[in-house]
């Protein structure tokens, strides 16, 4: 079964449209990096899949409709939705008290033992801890509850590069175990990098991009080309074009490797350079349109 | 049948360990108002701090009615109850006050103040419904603050009459008059009827539309709660010259006919001539009111779901 299945997903505010028609499906057990512009749409997706958002449109998540069923399917969903919303007024002690008696998934033993890793002491409030720590305390709560989609969006925003790197390894090691689902976004492209298993580019409310990992490494190339060879590499009709030192780097999209493996140093594209490429050449074929 | 349940195969037990049951609504609701005293503490802390207050003022008053006490024998028995009842109606009086200003204030701010601070995302990611959530805030006002405000009401009146005894004994007085005369043991059933059915079920629809106004407003949640009723009661008098609006509205702070009726009798401090619940359970506007209590409350249950940060 699908953990999310959505088809032709809309949402307008006033005049503006926000999802514009969005078709994803998303098996259990992956780890979908959701990559998009500031106002693309991809909080407005979340929030639609987490039964925070009326919408148009068809969207089962976990066999659920999220609109009318949001309380059944927190049971097996959590998520942290911004950096910085537990109440500040709660003590520790207090929202492990709660989030144990309302939630049949939760599990205190482990929520203890992630926050004894930490210094955040249990009598304390909100308020009075870290942003660092706050997070690391919502971190705690969520990874402690056996969910089957976790979605964090923009779970890390605002924290130094120390605790991200360590956010990404907990959840990597402490809690995904093939049978999770997980939904990231972030604008830290080259954090997520090597923990996605799936790619998805949204760009004014449409999906642009959505691949597999193993399918972008095969699709997508960026060749290092000396100068002295930028118009035969050019002639296989790159993507994207960018100048660095010594040479030009060029994308390509479905191009085999061997065929350009003579015209300069070939690999994978990170995501960031692709997000660039990809989404430049939206907006291109959009203004070709327009005229 | 029996043969296919006994083969449950592994797939379908782990289908049913996946549709984990979320927990009884009971138990959601119950914690649900544990959270809203632990994030209010003034719920609590006031009327015990109105409390301590009055207890100071009634400890110095003691020295100079302990003068008046003096002449307490050659009063008739109206005189004596004026006496000795009039401070323990006051801190009545007191902590009902309290009760009215810590519910509005509390359910003005019940849904709003989780949109302003955008811990609505947090809330909305446990498995507890809206209508679990707003019925939670509605018991505060409407069970939790009568409740309180009853028990804090007796352990002050019952102090009261400690220290005013410990007084009069000190100064080789009779205390027989005081507790003969002080009256509130019959007052206690009676006044946690008027806490529950006047401020707690009578009152209700004003806490509803306050809590579905601080779910749906954007900002200054006070003025759109003023405003609604303040414009029917203008209109309804420039163009009817009348105001019945503005009656129906008074009648429920009030209390009504009823409420007023039941006070006035508590007020008598006769034994004889105690309330009548069963008056009070029959009457119309009481049950009229819980329905509008309920329709207000199931629509912010609704509004709350299409509520997100401010």
């Amino acid at each position: 079964m699908a953990c999310i299945e959505a088809r032709g997903l809309r949402k307008e505010f006033g005049t503006t449209i926000a999802l514009d028609g969005i078709e994803m499906r998303v098996e259990e057990g992956r780890i979908l990096g959701m990559i998009g512009p500031n106002g693309a749409g991809k909080t407005t997706a979340l929030n639609a899949i987490l039964g925070l958002l009326p919408y148009q449109g068809d969207l089962h998540v976990l066999g659920r409709d999220p609109w009318t069923q949001r309380d059944q399917l927190m049971c097996d969903v959590s998520f942290i939705a911004d950096v910085a919303v537990l109440p500040h007024w709660i003590k520790v002690w207090q929202v492990l008290d709660y989030v144990a008696a309302v939630h049949p998934r939760f599990n205190r033993v482990k929520a203890e033992s992630f926050l004894a890793k930490t210094a955040i002491g249990y009598a304390r409030r909100v308020r009075d801890l870290s942003k660092g720590m706050v997070a690391q305390l919502h971190l705690a709560l969520v990874m402690a509850i056996d969910a089957r989609l976790l979605v964090l969006d923009e779970p890390t925003l605002g924290l130094d590069i120390l605790f991200r790197k360590q956010f990404y390894d907990s959840l990597l090691n402490d809690y995904y175990d093939r049978s999770r689902t997980i939904i990231l976004t972030t604008h830290q492209v080259e954090e997520i990098e090597h923990v996605i298993t799936d790619l998805m580019f949204i760009d004014k409310g449409r999906v642009v991009l959505s691949y597999s990992m193993e399918e972008i490494e095969s699709r997508f190339l960026e060749l290092m080309v000396h100068p002295d060879q930028l118009d035969a590499a050019r002639a296989h009709e790159p993507i994207a074009e960018r100048q660095v030192i010594g040479g030009s780097i060029l994308m390509f999209d479905g191009v085999g490797r061997q065929r350009l493996a003579t015209l300069g140093e070939a690999r994978t594209p990170g995501i960031a350079d692709l997000f660039v490429a990809v989404i430049a050449n939206q907006d291109k074929q959009a203004q070709g349109a327009a005229r | 049948m029996s043969s296919q349940s006994n083969e449950t195969p592994e797939s379908t037990l782990q289908e049913q360990g996946i549709a984990a049951a979320a927990f009884p609504a009971a138990r959601l609701l119950y914690w649900s108002v544990r959270r809203e005293l632990w994030e209010n503490r003034v719920i609590y802390l006031a009327p015990v701090a109105v409390a301590c207050v009055f207890l100071f003022g009634f400890s110095i008053s003691i020295l100079h009615v302990l003068v008046e006490m003096r002449a307490a024998p050659w009063l008739d028995v109206m005189q004596q109850r004026e006496l000795f009842g009039q401070p323990y109606e006051f801190a009545e009086d007191l902590i009902m006050g309290t009760l009215i200003v810590v519910g509005f204030f509390y359910s003005i701010d019940a849904l709003y103040g989780e949109r302003r601070d955008r811990s609505i995302l947090f809330w909305k990611s446990l498995p507890v419904s809206d209508l679990i959530t707003v019925l939670s805030k509605a018991a505060i006002p409407i069970v939790v603050l009568p409740l309180l405000a009853f028990a804090i009401t007796v352990l002050t009146q019952w102090f009261m009459l400690m220290v005013s005894s410990a007084v009069l004994l000190g100064n080789g007085q009779n205390v027989a008059i005081l507790w003969s005369r002080v009256g509130i043991f019959h007052r206690w059933p009676m006044l946690l009827f008027h806490f529950l059915c006047i401020h707690g079920l009578w009152q209700s629809p004003i806490y509803a539309w306050l809590l579905l106004i601080s779910v749906w407003a954007r900002r200054a949640p006070i003025l759109w709660a003023a405003l609604p009723p303040l414009t029917i009661g203008i209109v309804e008098k420039v163009a009817f010259n009348t105001a019945y609006f503005g009656s129906l509205i008074g009648n429920r702070f009030t209390g009504g006919s009823e409420g007023i009726a039941i006070m006035a009798r508590g007020r008598a401090m006769d034994p004889m001539m105690l309330f009548a619940p069963l008056h009070f359970l029959i009457n119309p506007g009481l049950w009229i009111g819980l329905a509008v209590t309920a329709a207000i409350l199931s629509a912010a249950a609704r509004l709350r779901r299409c509520r997100g940060p401010i």
